[in-house]
């Protein structure tokens, strides 16, 4: 059982930040919590139909973010011998995360810079800029 | 991607907003499309009237339709039977549509909130506008009285169905969540014994539905869009006078783009414009109404008043209250089992509890939208008062309290708003459309379902009706007010019917849930979250 564990934000793309902190992981003997988040209001509109279709699509969401991107990614840092978990929710990406850091007891949250288009950015605020101030504790952005 | 997606239908929209100015370069000159329009009337007119008289056929010896009891006294039963549910609720019913009660583990399925936004968005419409400008013209503002009073207690008729159609909703083995009457009158009758009773029910029930889906939902909303567009593009010189079928067109183009093309970033991108769209209006009545502040007292005495009196209005007391239950009962559809269908795909390990949010729906609908608009009406001075007695100035012809320019429906609200927010019939017209759009694509969904309970659920089956929907369109556009209202109103009235019935039957049902309920909220074993589903969720 690590004694560290650091929680990583992966969006599905950037695979930099996977590799950086599996670095420092591997380095520092910590474990790795992949989190993936599947952005999500419960505030939002949808038609009737989608109200209808929204449990089978929530399922072939979650199917598909797990079967394509996160456990393909455990199985191969499970594979270099780190210790690694995931967790795939639904939500707000900022609030997601730093839940799971509190739920785990991180000690870092690592997190990437890139991800979506500036403008997208500029409307909505970025992932990494909400961690960036919500975090309550160390986080790495990696560039 | 996704950016296109809505730019496209956004696109999409603005076309459809400006086809008509479009095609009016291209036609200029005109032809002679007036003809069509008559044609159509005397066609639609004789089909539907011995439907229209049946639905509306007075109480012996009264002038009071009998289905407007029907509904009326259902509303009231069902407000004893439950221990007037619709006050002592309503606290909890806000409490859950924040979420208070949610899961976090069911972050991403339907929430109480997304149900009741879907639902509201398919019954705030025209009639909100439209059908209270008739209500308030016919009946008098006394009207508004009645119509209030149909709003709180079909809060009632709204908890009973909803919570049923959540309770027997059938959820397929793909993951789809599809209820509504014809799931409880099938399943619910049978459960206490009514297999064949609750059959009839139910097909019943799904043939009225899928003729108001083409009436209310469709016909008469596609009918009072265009008045507002003629309105605002001229009123009787405007190119679109006379030419319904043009406006008919272009919107039966982007319905058909919706539902048979499935192009869901248009009724997306309505969704999100109509909750605003909603917010704009109910400011612009606000406005209105406090910008006459000094008048507000008269006009509630007006309503009170005239709710007994009938203030000299032809028809009386009698003719306020009738046009004020018909016009709410048209608007909120409470009783009539539209709203179930809407409301049960919702998340949740009690049913009853999307019973208790669904009240919400013809309070904000009835009690507050369309006070809004009778206010503002009664307030704008637009309905005609004889300076020396106080009383409103009949005009025979119309049917109706005289008004400027012999206005009704949507026309006279625009002008109500008009005389104090002189761009507002501007933004209205936009209001309406939107409206229009985003209930006939609520009524398409409904009338699907019903046609499929009818006929099969298959491709083929769905694509006949979503063709014969949009064929409606137009016919709607093209038709006069008259034969239009009164065919929409007598199919959606007659839903009412069937479902009430079974609602009588399996009130029982709902009172068990509610009770059981209601002990175990008060015992605290229903888990409450501090931070609600929004915030986190792990997954299954």
């Amino acid at each position: 059982m690590a004694s560290e564990i650091f929680v990583v934000a992966y969006d599905g793309a950037d695979r930099g930040v996977v590799d950086y902190a599996a670095k420092r992981a591997k380095a520092s003997g910590a474990a790795i919590c992949l989190v993936h988040v599947l952005q999500w209001s419960p505030y939002s509109f949808l038609t009737p139909e989608e109200l209808e279709e929204r449990k089978m699509r929530r399922r072939q969401e979650l199917d598909r973010a797990s079967g394509a991107l996160v456990d393909p990614l455990v199985a191969e840092l499970k594979g270099a011998g780190l210790e690694v978990e995931s967790e795939i929710r639904f939500g707000s990406p900022t609030a997601v995360i730093l839940d799971v850091a509190g739920d785990k007891g991180a000690c870092q949250i690592f997190v990437g810079r890139s991800g979506k288009s500036g403008l997208e950015n500029k409307i909505f605020g970025s992932v990494t800029l909400g961690l960036a101030q919500a975090a309550t504790i160390p986080t790495v952005i990696v560039p | 991607m996704r950016v296109f997606g809505r730019l496209f239908s956004f696109l999409i929209l603005m076309l459809a907003l400006a086809g008509p100015a479009l095609a009016q370069e291209a036609e200029e000159g005109g032809g002679n499309t007036a003809s069509i329009d008559a044609w159509m009337n005397s066609v639609v007119g004789p089909v539907t009237s011995p439907f229209v008289s049946f639905i509306f056929a007075s109480i012996p010896g009264t002038e009071l339709p009998w289905i407007v009891l029907w509904l009326i006294t259902a509303a009231a039963i069902f407000t004893v039977y439950f221990g007037f549910v619709q006050f002592r609720m309503v606290p909890h019913a806000i409490q859950l549509v924040r979420g208070r009660y949610t899961s976090p583990d069911a972050a991403g399925e339907v929430t109480h909130f997304q149900a009741l936004a879907t639902a509201v968005s398919g019954t705030v419409g025209l009639g909100n506008i439209a059908g209270v400008a008739v209500a308030v013209s016919v009946g008098g503002p006394g009207a508004t009285f009645w119509m209030i009073l149909s709003g709180l207690l079909g809060m009632a008729s709204k908890f009973t169905e909803c919570t049923l159609g959540v309770k027997y909703r059938t959820e397929y083995p793909d993951g789809r969540v599809s209820g509504g009457p014809m799931h409880y009158l099938k399943k619910g009758m049978a459960e206490i014994g009514h297999t064949t009773f609750g059959k009839v029910l139910a097909v019943c029930f799904a043939v009225c539905c899928v003729l108001a889906s083409w009436g209310g939902g469709n016909m008469f909303q596609a009918n009072q869009a265009h008045s507002q567009l003629v309105v605002i593009t001229g009123g009787d010189a405007s190119f679109l006078a006379d030419r319904g079928w043009i406006t008919g067109l272009v919107m039966a183009v982007v319905v058909f783009l919706v539902i048979v093309g499935g192009i869901k970033s248009i009724a997306r991108v309505t969704e999100k414009l109509v909750p605003f769209m909603g917010i704009l209006y109910l400011a612009a009545a606000l406005i209105v109404i406090f910008a006459n502040i000094d008048q507000i007292g008269a006009a509630f005495a007006e309503i009170f008043e005239g709710a007994f009196t009938g203030l000299g209005v032809a028809g009386g007391l009698i003719g306020a209250l009738i046009q004020g239950l018909r016009r709410a009962t048209f608007s909120n559809e409470a009783g009539i089992g539209s709203a179930a269908i809407a409301h049960s795909a919702v998340q949740t390990k009690h049913p009853v509890t999307e019973g208790f949010v669904s009240m919400l729906e013809p309070f904000i609908d009835t009690v507050i939208i369309c006070t809004a608009t009778a206010l503002v009406i009664t307030i704008s001075g637009v309905l005609q008062q004889d300076p020396a007695t106080g009383l409103y100035v009949w005009d025979e012809a119309a049917g109706q309290i005289a008004t400027t320019n012999n206005l009704s429906g949507v026309e006279l609200t625009s002008a109500a708003f008009g005389t104090r927010i002189t761009w507002f019939p501007y933004v209205l017209a936009l209001a309406v459309v939107l409206f229009a759009f985003s209930t006939m694509i609520s009524w398409s969904y409904y009338g699907v379902k019903a046609w499929c309970f009818l006929f099969g659920d298959n491709y083929t089956s769905e694509l006949i009706y979503k063709l014969l929907f949009c064929l409606f369109v137009v016919l709607g556009a093209a038709v006069s007010l008259g034969a239009v209202l009164d065919f929409s109103d007598a199919s959606l009235f007659a839903m009412g019917i069937f479902n009430i019935i079974g609602l009588y039957f399996l009130a029982p049902i709902v009172k068990r849930e509610m009770t059981s309920y209601i002990a175990k909220l008060r015992g605290g074993e229903i888990p409450k979250f501090p931070k609600g589903a929004g915030a986190t969720s792990p997954a299954e």
